[in-house]
């Protein structure tokens, strides 16, 4: 038997099937239908459990404000939780589970919740899980998470890729119903940029939903025609399985295209969804309405939906929950669902309406100035008790009941820049109040409800939206539609009632908003806090309503005195994968490659992520198994010949003018005036509040062109920094500057050999000998034959080194041309474990050092801090407590037993004392094993250490509870006396 | 002349070409680029040399020029990108400053740099997956700075809705290379 519940008509295609499968078990459904249609023609109306009693539930909406139909889709990695079975698009092989129930759906052990409900009741965990402190973490909430919650995640890394994009338009139309069509139709004709987003797959909204005829034709036909019109206009952009999320600032939306929800798998290289960010010049919000529940008790029992969506499923869909059905209403509306589902066929047997004035409106039993006030049925429903307008009872029998308490207006983006909605009396509803910039609200988001009038106030809404950019537009031609005027009177809930939903997603009572009052809860954002009232995945669209009415109720207050809680994006839920986009896993973030990267690659090199470069760590030879090896090899070859390495990394900023060295005089504590063309110096920079911020080498290329490199991890901050202080600080001075990293391939060659082995790379005509090119001296050159080049006579391992840079292009190349120059001496290329090696052994400072918290003083540079001049910090840098007897010196240090080995990191404590706070004499910044002295060797910083030579400390280490003894020695390890680096 | 061979930011000895779909996206390696910076109060020498040097004026805000050789791209408040072929001016540096003398700083920019350019049928729709340039609004000879892929950029438009110029950081041309890439290829 399939598809029992399925009638005539209908917006889908019955010449193609659709097989899916739900709970494991087959069903068959055809394109145009959604799951949850599907599954009510195949006589499904249970669908899930209810989050806090496991009760069972089935249909509440046929769209996105669904609390209830809460499924699992698909399997294995794509299996996805908590998806709203009315906004999933059916396609065949469409795997569906029901959630939070065990061992099954219609048997759930869980359902034990509902007859302890007593017990929990709002605030139940605040009250009850309070102690001890201590079982709260390792007991009651392992218990409460697999209770509670709803569905499951599989624990897998998401196979698809999601992407993200920016849009542009003069007019975003949010809502592709009545007003948003005709809106659309008015601003594309006149040729403006338009983007009309649905979130539906269909565009229409209730036109695809309801029996009106607009003119001669069928609201869905007349939506057809129109957006086949539209998608005919190049300047109109339609985006149909687009949710708009959210109103940002200055125009902004934010959108979630549902690229390829509606097929098994995406295409290849197709993203699963797209992510928009959409700048508009002014947007119409067209987002329709969403009807509103009555709460009664028992009102959440499989079959009892909004009355909108009952006849939604029968008109759209071709599927009615049951064939003989009753209304529940307090308005003319919900007579319509009624008649409609009375002309397909299905019996109604009452419409019992609220009112004791209501009119007829259709040909069934009406029962005017009564109430639901329970309902029957185990898994579904079976019969619904009616008290009479007379008082006495009635029982009706009846396997689905629609509930109409009215239609508010879909005011959620209106609210996402704090807009307040306005209470309108007439509809008894919330209406926009103060819009975002740039926003306007048509159709019945705004409370124009009828069909005329939505199509009316999207023509108007567009038409002013244009006039406001200055285009003239031409009023659409609107057919003839029905004009129902709203006739409704209040009802929020029936007297009496106490196990009537409110919130059927949190499982919130009318009971549980009177206890939330009786507590004290007053406010309705206090009210939400406890008893979990509209949050979740719905964030109470069908629930929020009713919970402030009673609030009001209780309180004594009217509705508006009461107010809403505040409406926050998203609109509906957005995968945490869209938000990432293709950032992620490998893709997170861009990588920075070097110059020589394709040949280090080709050496085997282990590379190590340093800020986004990736850096070459060492290069392992054949036999080489501990990493150790490598780099004590290369540290070794460097020291006795010759060593190669990668610097491009170190920031490069050109700096030009003719205020240039007065410039750097102002960002380094000392003096570049009378730096010589072709000379390089250290500079010491300093914050503001006379810390040290960077360090680095400036080389003068010419009176008005200096080079200024700057530490591998601060390039973009002290460019950022340079940028400030030029345009902000100093606008007077005559000075430019230009990052140059990436355009220069710079090499260290380091080693007593170092020369020898420039001297055949470098032209012959540059005379680069020790008297010509003193330590300390630079210039632009040319190597290999007549490529324009720089070299600087600098060090940072301690030997007799340069750095030499070639436009980046070359540098893969010259890299390969120093390695067979480097042959004949035995030359190694090394990484930045070596570099890290040497300039610990030279007692050189880096990133360890420079962390933030020292001060030039602390790094033994105290004395470069010029006084002759001011530059940034050097004021602050004279603070008394930065220059106490006991302030922190960086020194050096070795085991005492030279065959330990300690860790950056460690904390100094004196021979005696207790290992703590008080005590603490400094800590170790850098440890390297140095292959030279054959024993661990480190820096750091240790109070007045300038004084303290020859003295044995402890070095504890109280997170691997380990200490070893060390002695204080003289940070410079190998050639204290520099005599190396001027060779 | 040098021995040295010149690899391109994509680390081949050729430039790359893709084609994926409709779009073609092309390394071009053949632009030499410097940076011009007016120096403090001489705006007026820096708009006359320039015009003689280049043969047009130098191009307002969101602008590009080009005449012969040479283009130049607004960067900045008294500040171009000035490019010409690689071939003949590879070192370009001293040829500007040549015509600019005291009055500009120039800086060779040219490896600092990879310049992909990307052309063809949804040209639009992939950029518009990348940045938020409004680059189905941009006339030839449109020129801005934005962000791709993290990183900051330039977007050139050669020809309205059809060909641009990407220019993105040299040493992250392969991260961009794939970003152009999955975008081009998820066009829908």
């Amino acid at each position: 038997m399939s598809q029992i519940n399925r009638i005539s008509g209908g917006q889908i295609d019955r010449g193609n099937t659709l097989n899916f499968s739900f709970d494991g078990k087959s069903y068959q459904g055809h394109p145009g239908d959604t799951l949850a249609s599907a599954l009510l023609a195949n006589g499904v109306l249970l669908m899930g459990r209810s989050f806090k009693y496991h009760r069972p539930r089935g249909l509440l909406s046929s769209g996105s404000e669904e609390p209830n139909a809460l499924v699992e889709l698909r399997t294995g990695a794509r299996q996805e939780p908590n998806t709203r079975a009315t906004v999933a698009e059916l396609f065949d092989g469409l795997e569906a589970r029901s959630q939070n129930r065990w061992p099954s759906l219609a048997f759930d052990a869980m359902g034990i919740n509902d007859k302890l409900s007593p017990f929990f009741a709002a605030g139940f965990y605040y009250k009850t899980f309070m102690w001890p402190k201590a079982f709260w973490e390792k007991l009651y909430e392992p218990i409460i998470r697999r209770a509670a919650g709803l569905g499951s995640l599989s624990m897998e890394a998401d196979p698809d890729t999601y992407d993200k994009g920016f849009l542009h338009c003069d007019l975003l139309i949010i809502g592709a119903g009545p007003s948003g069509l005709a809106a659309a139709l008015t601003a594309g004709r006149a040729g403006a940029d338009v983007i009309l987003a649905d979130e539906d797959f269909a565009l229409g909204g209730r036109l695809n939903s309801e029996t009106f005829t607009l003119g001669d034709a069928s609201g869905a036909d007349w939506a057809a025609v129109t957006v086949a019109e539209l998608a005919s206009l190049p300047n109109v952009r339609l985006m149909p399985r687009t949710t708009v999320l959210g109103a940002f600032d200055h125009g902004i939306y934010g959108a979630l295209e549902r690229v390829s929800d509606h097929v098994a798998v995406p295409a290849s290289g197709k993203p699963r969804q797209t992510l928009w960010r959409i700048y508009t010049k002014r947007s119409l919000l067209c987002a329709g309405s969403t009807e509103r529940p009555i709460a009664f008790d028992n009102n959440d029992r499989p079959g009892i939906m909004l009355a909108g969506s009952l006849r939604a499923f029968a008109n759209r869909w071709a599927a009615v929950p049951d064939r003989q059905v009753a209304i529940f209403t307090n308005n003319d509306d919900g007579h319509r669902t009624a008649t409609d589902l009375l002309a397909r066929g299905v019996r109604v047997a009452a419409i019992i309406d609220t009112r004791a004035d209501a009119p007829r409106m259709a040909d069934c039993e009406l029962l005017a100035g009564a109430e639901v006030i329970d309902s029957k049925g185990r898994l579904g429903l079976n019969s619904i008790t009616v008290r009479m307008a007379g008082g006495q009872t009635r029982q009706i029998d009846c396997g689905a009941l629609g509930v109409s308490g009215g239609w508010n207006p879909n005011v959620h983006l209106t609210c996402h820049q704090r807009g307040i909605p306005i209470w309108n009396e007439a509809l008894a509803a919330f209406v926009p109040g103060k819009n975002p910039t740039g926003m306007s609200v048509a159709g019945a988001a705004n409370g124009a409800f009828s069909t005329a009038a939505a199509l009316a106030s999207g023509v108007d809404g567009a038409v002013r939206a244009l006039a406001d950019l200055g285009v003239k537009a031409k009023a659409a031609d609107l057919p003839q539609a029905e004009d129902a005027p709203i006739n409704l009177k209040p009802f929020w809930y029936v007297k009496g009632a106490s196990r009537a939903w409110i919130d059927q997603q949190n499982d919130v009572t009318v009971k549980d908003v009177k206890l939330a009052h009786q507590e004290g809860y007053r406010s309705v954002e206090h009210l939400k806090r406890y008893t979990t009232l509209g949050m979740a995945t719905d964030q109470g669209k069908t629930a929020n309503m009713g919970g402030l009415a009673i609030m009001a109720e209780m309180t004594g207050k009217s509705i508006p005195e009461t107010g809403t809680t505040i409406f926050r994006p998203p609109y509906t839920p957005v995968p945490i994968a869209a938000f990432a986009g293709r950032s992620a896993g490998a893709d997170f973030r861009p990588v920075r490659l070097t110059p020589s990267h394709v040949w280090a690659a080709e050496q085997g090199a282990v590379f190590v992520e340093v800020g986004m470069w990736k850096r070459a760590q060492w290069f392992p030879k054949p036999g080489e198994t501990h990493w150790r090896q490598s780099v004590d090899r290369e540290v070794l070859a460097t020291r006795k010949s010759v060593g190669i390495c990668d610097v491009t990394t170190l920031g490069k900023i050109d700096v030009q003018g003719t205020d240039a060295a007065e410039f750097l005089n102002r960002i380094y504590v000392n003096a570049f005036g009378k730096l010589a063309v072709g000379k390089v110096r250290y500079g010491l920079m300093l914050r503001e509040d006379g810390m040290v911020m960077d360090d680095g080498t400036t080389a003068r290329l010419a009176e008005d062109h200096f080079i200024t490199t700057t530490t591998t991890a601060n390039a973009v901050g002290v460019y950022r920094h340079m940028e400030f202080c030029r345009q902000c600080l100093w606008p007077d001075l005559d000075v430019q500057i230009i990052s140059t990293t990436e355009a220069w391939a710079q090499f260290s060659v380091a080693g007593p050999n170092a020369r020898k082995l420039l001297q055949k790379i470098v032209d012959a005509e540059h005379d680069i000998s020790n008297e010509a090119f003193p330590y300390m001296a630079c210039g632009e050159i040319t190597v290999c034959g007549g490529l324009r080049a720089r070299l600087f006579r600098i060090s940072f391992s301690g030997e007799l080194a340069y750095e030499i840079a070639v436009p980046t292009r070359y540098g893969d190349g010259l890299i390969r041309a120093m390695v067979e120059a480097g042959r004949e001496f035995d030359a190694v290329v090394y990484g930045t474990e070596a570099l890290g090696v040497m300039r610990i052994e030279k007692g050189h400072a880096a990133g360890n050092e420079l962390n933030g918290t020292t001060t030039a003083l602390n790094l033994g540079m105290g004395g470069m801090v010029s006084k002759k001049k001011d530059s940034i910090g050097s004021t602050l840098s004279e603070r008394e407590g930065l220059n106490r007897d006991d302030a922190l010196n960086l020194v050096g240090f070795r085991p005492v037993d030279r065959s330990r080995a300690f860790v950056a990191g460690s904390h100094f404590i004196n021979k005696g004392d207790v290992a703590n706070a008080a005590n603490d004499q400094g800590y170790m910044t850098s440890v390297a094993y140095s292959p030279n002295l054959g024993h661990t060797v480190g820096l750091g910083f240790l109070k007045n250490g300038a004084n303290r030579k020859g003295e044995i400390l402890r070095a504890v280490n109280p997170v691997a509870n380990e200490e070893v003894e060390v002695e204080v020695v003289s940070a410079y390890f190998v050639d204290p006396e520099g005599e190396r680096l001027r060779a | 002349m040098h021995n040295l061979a010149a690899i391109t930011p994509l680390g081949g000895a050729n430039a790359r070409e893709d084609r994926i779909g409709g779009i073609t996206i092309a390394e071009n390696p053949g632009r030499a680029m410097a940076s011009l910076t007016t120096r403090l109060g001489r705006d007026a020498d820096v708009a006359k040399a320039a015009k003689k040097l280049f043969g047009f004026a130098l191009p307002e805000p969101g602008r590009m020029e080009s005449k012969g050789d040479w283009a130049a791209f607004w960067t900045g408040p008294g500040q171009w990108m000035v490019t010409a072929p690689f071939e003949g001016h590879e070192d370009i540096a001293p040829i500007v400053k040549a015509g600019l003398g005291d009055a500009a700083s120039i800086t060779e920019q040219t490896d600092g740099w990879a310049q992909f350019d990307v052309g063809g049928s949804g040209v639009v729709d992939m950029l518009e997956r990348l940045c938020p340039v409004p680059s189905r609004r941009m006339k030839a000879g449109d020129a801005t700075r934005t962000s791709i892929e993290h990183l900051g950029c330039f977007v050139l438009c050669r020809t309205t809705g059809e060909a641009f110029t990407v220019i993105c950081p040299r040493s992250s041309a392969a991260s961009m290379h794939h970003a152009l890439s999955i975008a081009a290829r998820s066009i829908v």
